[in-house]
């Protein structure tokens, strides 16, 4: 399987992730420069975490406008997986291929922390190795992620059953004295309706290996894989 | 902007006289201005240099030393890490976020001109009492400004260190490290070799902001300080992340001759460095210099400290290629000048000289002087002070007072606030261990980090302080198990002209010169940062060691928790009750006096390599060294990242117990390990001739003391870790 990292100009994640599925999954990977305006020949996007353009307007307000983002959202159209983590996450959202907006934490403050998230399904591209209600822990990194929407997108979310992981207690507690950066209802992932596009704040690449302290993040990386080689074989 | 005479510009007569000499002439607005800003402390060092020689700089591990941008160090496999320290103190007493963040970007840019990949940030920083709201409010700005710079970098901030004392309440310092790795065959150096090379700038655009930094950096903080804020400059962390990718692009296609950033005194002190290396001239067009601001004078553009900017002299014919990579990255590159063979600093605006300096009399002409050093009144007072006569405080009450004193209690407020896991490298997280322990992808091996100066220790005797800074350095990287290196120092001191401040320089430089030599850490790299000062006195000396260390095997790593109920807690090194200087007697009695504890650098180095040997044979379970707090807060500073409680058992046959608990003496770790591996550790204790005693066991939720079976200390762990985790916090909300 071959999978693209896009980068843009800002992006700071984008050597941790090649890394994760280079060296880790053993995958092919390639890093998309966001001029490029084709992703012919990939089966898999990541966009990766940073602070592309500076983030000056608003997260990932300006990346949404590179050259590479036509063909992102084709592939989306077509069923291509893409993940979008932190940064990538608020590009998803400039980019209309999730729903919601970004805010700053309401701490105001930058947070770097390993959280608890819970898992809320099993059966989707990106947890299928993961158990539903399982606890994983994963670092976060960011300073706007928290994320809002109004009460019928969160509705249609909750329905849709699109929230793939909340911000939790390590016993998988869903209170409000878990959640990092004041999200609308702890959300810290969501997914497309169609599935194929998931966006998180969390950072999975930040623990796919065992001398970084965890192997959860790898999950998500490996859920990709199989369900991309579980549709093609 | 309103013109200055040349003792506005820092300069005295004596200094006038001497440029008017070496110029056969009166120099102009300008030329007065370059030597002015060349001459000052920031750039010439020239307080500092005769005692900088002192330093040990040579070994077989050093590639570079002093005198490049940074130091480079050898770790082996045609690999190589480069670092130094840099202080940013004045900008971030007037303007704290813009100060700091200028100073992660200037360090940073310091290490990739060497060709280097950036990989890891520590700072160094010491403040008044948390109890000021200005104190806080300097606090919020310094560590938002370090954590928004390096985060955007996609830099982890890995380690460092926060000290709170009154000393620096108007006068706090923001000391910046910054390490990078290279393949020791694409080092870039700041040389101008060859005559006629085109000499171009990148990156930002000139302003006025940041003119004549290097000499308000060089002169006391005033009330009239706060007028200087247009010299602190403003950061763009987006700006030096495009340099940073398009610099290292240029190095990897070996596009590049020399390389030099802007930092300190812009334009005239980069440019003047690169040629005076090798004697050569340089010409440079002011009107080709991109700028953002109209109107803009010679003197304006050459003095400027805008930040995020490079200067390149291209390998002839690399200048299309090195246009195209910058434009790829949306950067101008521009040609502004050539090197020249008259060994002239010529500046042009356009057809007409605006001025002409010969180059090697703003480096090495730079004048130096040996000040006088006079013992101040207050170093045998303290001395000779009677700490028997002080009454002990009692144990459990003092352990609680010091894990809630700031200069101890978690830096997590901190640290939380800086990426410390980009580059998915960090393997010691902030706070784990005694330094920061970073992988080195594609190899087994690890690299350890730290920085360190217990600057009341310096206060009070200089030599025995300065020794201390480097041993603790050393000793911190030995307990994650990685052996010292090279280090590097930013000597934070007062006035120079001040007798009293010069003793305090020369013999804290003496002392890390003898543990340096000793401990073979020779320094590699390092900055000078003087006049700090406000009309209520000097700073406590402050020379802050950067240390970095190397790991053979990363997995062979130690952290500081306590792991399991049963592991023996053990104490190697003599054992020591002297007070003087402690945290315990400023918390409990008010008092920074004392005897300093003294260091036999014979038994740092026996202790150095028995704990590197301890844990390159995994006996180790835990491993922390008694610095702060003394015994009793290493303890329980074990137990509270473990989760698990502890017994220990003292024995103070009628002798004091607070010198027991808390004396901060030198050359000390606690450490756990599992039974088995007590003979082993024995065996090698007896080997590398160095004391210990089983002093305790791991177990329950407790931290115990008892002298002799009397409980002199029951502290539940959570309520420890309550104390130790949020004090910070709590001032902070």
């Amino acid at each position: 399987m071959k999978f693209g990292v896009v980068v843009f100009p800002g992006s700071n994640c984008d050597a941790d992730c090649y890394h994760v599925i280079k060296e880790v999954l053993g995958q092919e990977v390639d890093y998309i420069w966001h001029k490029q305006t084709s992703v012919a020949g990939y089966d898999a996007l990541i966009l990766p975490g940073g602070f592309s353009y500076g983030d000056y307007l608003r997260t990932g307000a300006i990346a949404r406008f590179s050259p590479i983002m036509p063909a992102v959202i084709e592939f989306a159209g077509q069923g291509g997986l893409i993940i979008g983590i932190c940064n990538g996450f608020q590009i998803l959202l400039e980019a209309g291929l999730l729903p919601g907006a970004m805010l700053r934490n309401s701490s105001l403050k930058f947070i770097c922390d390993t959280v608890h998230l819970k898992v809320r399904r099993d059966d989707t591209a990106f947890s299928q190795l993961l158990k539903q209600d399982e606890v994983i822990d994963i670092p976060i990194a960011h300073g706007e992620g928290n994320y809002y929407c109004d009460p019928e997108t969160l509705e249609e979310l909750k329905r849709e059953n699109r929230i793939l992981f909340t911000y939790c207690g390590s016993d998988g507690e869903e209170d409000h004295a878990f959640n990092p950066n004041g999200s609308v209802a702890n959300i810290a992932g969501i997914i497309n309706k169609q599935g194929n596009v998931l966006g998180m704040m969390p950072h999975p690449e930040r623990c796919s290996e065992p001398i970084l302290g965890g192997m959860h993040g790898r999950k998500i990386f490996a859920s990709m894989l199989q369900f991309m080689q579980g549709v093609k074989c | 902007m309103k013109e200055l005479s040349y003792k506005e510009m820092g300069l005295t007569d004596e200094e006038y006289g001497k440029i008017k000499a070496v110029m056969g002439r009166e120099p102009n607005y300008l030329e007065t201005g370059i030597f002015s800003v060349m001459w000052s402390e920031h750039c010439g060092y020239k307080n500092s240099r005769p005692l900088l020689k002192t330093f040990p700089t040579e070994g077989p591990q050093v590639i570079q030393g002093p005198g490049e941008n940074a130091g480079v160090v050898d770790i082996g496999d045609g690999q190589a890490l480069v670092f130094k320290i840099e202080s940013h103190n004045h900008p971030s007493a007037i303007e704290p976020y813009q100060g700091a963040a200028t100073g992660v970007g200037g360090i940073v840019r310091d290490i990739f001109t060497m060709g280097a990949r950036p990989i890891a940030s520590l700072n160094s920083l010491r403040f008044g009492s948390l109890e000021d709201a200005r104190v806080r409010e300097l606090l919020s700005g310094v560590v938002a400004g370090i954590g928004d710079y390096g985060n955007c970098l996609g830099i982890p901030t890995v380690g460092g260190e926060v000290y709170f004392n009154e000393a620096y309440r108007g006068n706090p310092l923001v000391n910046a490290m910054c390490v990078g790795l290279v393949k020791t065959d694409e080092i870039a150096l700041a040389v101008a070799n060859d005559v006629g090379s085109t000499i171009m700038i990148v990156g930002a655009k000139t302003g006025r902001d940041g003119i004549h930094g290097a000499t308000f950096a060089s002169e006391e903080l005033s009330e009239k300080s706060k007028e200087k804020r247009p010299s602190v400059q403003v950061g763009d962390p987006f700006m030096e992340k495009l340099l940073i990718e398009a610099c290292l692009e240029l190095i990897k296609e070996d596009l590049v001759a020399g390389m030099q950033d802007l930092g300190a005194a812009g334009l005239t002190s980069s440019i003047a460095e690169t040629a005076s290396k090798k004697g050569l001239g340089v010409e440079v067009d002011v009107l080709k210099v991109p700028r953002r601001e109209t109107g803009m004078s010679p003197y304006e553009v050459m003095l400027s400290e805008s930040q995020e900017r490079m200067l390149i002299i291209p390998r002839s014919g690399a200048e299309d290629r090195i246009k195209a990579i910058f434009d790829k990255w949306g950067l101008d590159a521009v040609n502004i000048g050539t090197v020249t063979a008259d060994g002239v600093f010529r500046v042009r605006e356009g057809e007409q000289i605006v001025g002409e300096v010969p180059v090697m009399e703003l480096t090495e002409g730079c004048p130096v002087y040996v000040r006088v050093a006079e013992e101040p009144d207050y170093y045998q007072f303290c001395r000779n002070y009677d700490l028997n006569s002080i009454p002990e405080c009692a144990p459990q009450e003092a352990l609680e007072k010091l894990l809630a004193s700031p200069n101890i209690a978690s830096k997590k407020w901190i640290f939380n606030q800086y990426d410390y896991q980009v580059m998915t490298n960090t393997s010691l997280i902030p706070g784990d261990g005694d330094a920061a322990v970073l992988r080195i992808k594609g190899t087994r091996k690890g690299i350890a980090l730290v920085t360190d100066c217990n600057s009341r220790f310096v206060y009070l005797d200089p030599y025995q302080g300065g020794m201390r800074a480097v041993c603790e350095a050393a000793l911190n990287l030995a307990c994650v198990g990685a052996k010292p290196l090279a280090l590097t120092n930013c000597l934070n001191f007062g006035n120079p002209e001040k007798p009293n401040i010069y003793w305090q320089m020369k013999h804290a430089i003496a002392g890390m010169s003898a543990a340096a030599r000793a401990l073979d850490t020779p320094v590699v790299s390092g900055n000078v940062s003087l006049y700090n000062e406000t009309a209520q006195g000097a700073i406590y000396p402050t020379p802050v060691v950067g240390m970095v260390g190397l790991l053979k095997d990363i997995d062979r790593r130690c952290d500081m928790a306590f792991k399991d109920v049963g592991d023996l807690i053990v104490l190697i090194g003599k054992f020591r009750d002297e007070l003087g200087g402690s945290e315990y007697l400023s918390v409990c009695a008010g008092l920074e006096t004392g005897r300093v504890p003294e260091i036999d650098l014979n038994e740092e180095k026996s202790l150095l390599q028995l704990i590197q040997a301890s844990i390159h044979e995994q006996l180790l379970q835990s491993c922390h060294d008694i610095s702060e707090g003394g015994l009793a807060v290493a303890v329980a500073e074990s137990a509270i990242k473990g989760n698990i409680g502890g017994g220990i058992r003292i024995r103070s046959n009628g002798a004091r117990v607070d010198g027991i608990l808390f004396s901060e003496a030198p050359g000390r770790v606690v450490a756990s390990l599992k039974r088995a591996n007590m003979d082993r550790l024995v065996q090698l204790v007896v080997e590398h001739g160095v004391e210990m005693r089983i002093i305790g066991a791991v177990g329950g939720d407790h931290l115990v003391f008892d002298d002799d079976g009397r409980e002199i200390i029951r502290l539940r762990v959570t309520d420890a870790s309550g104390l130790w985790g949020e004090a910070i916090s709590c001032f902070m909300k």
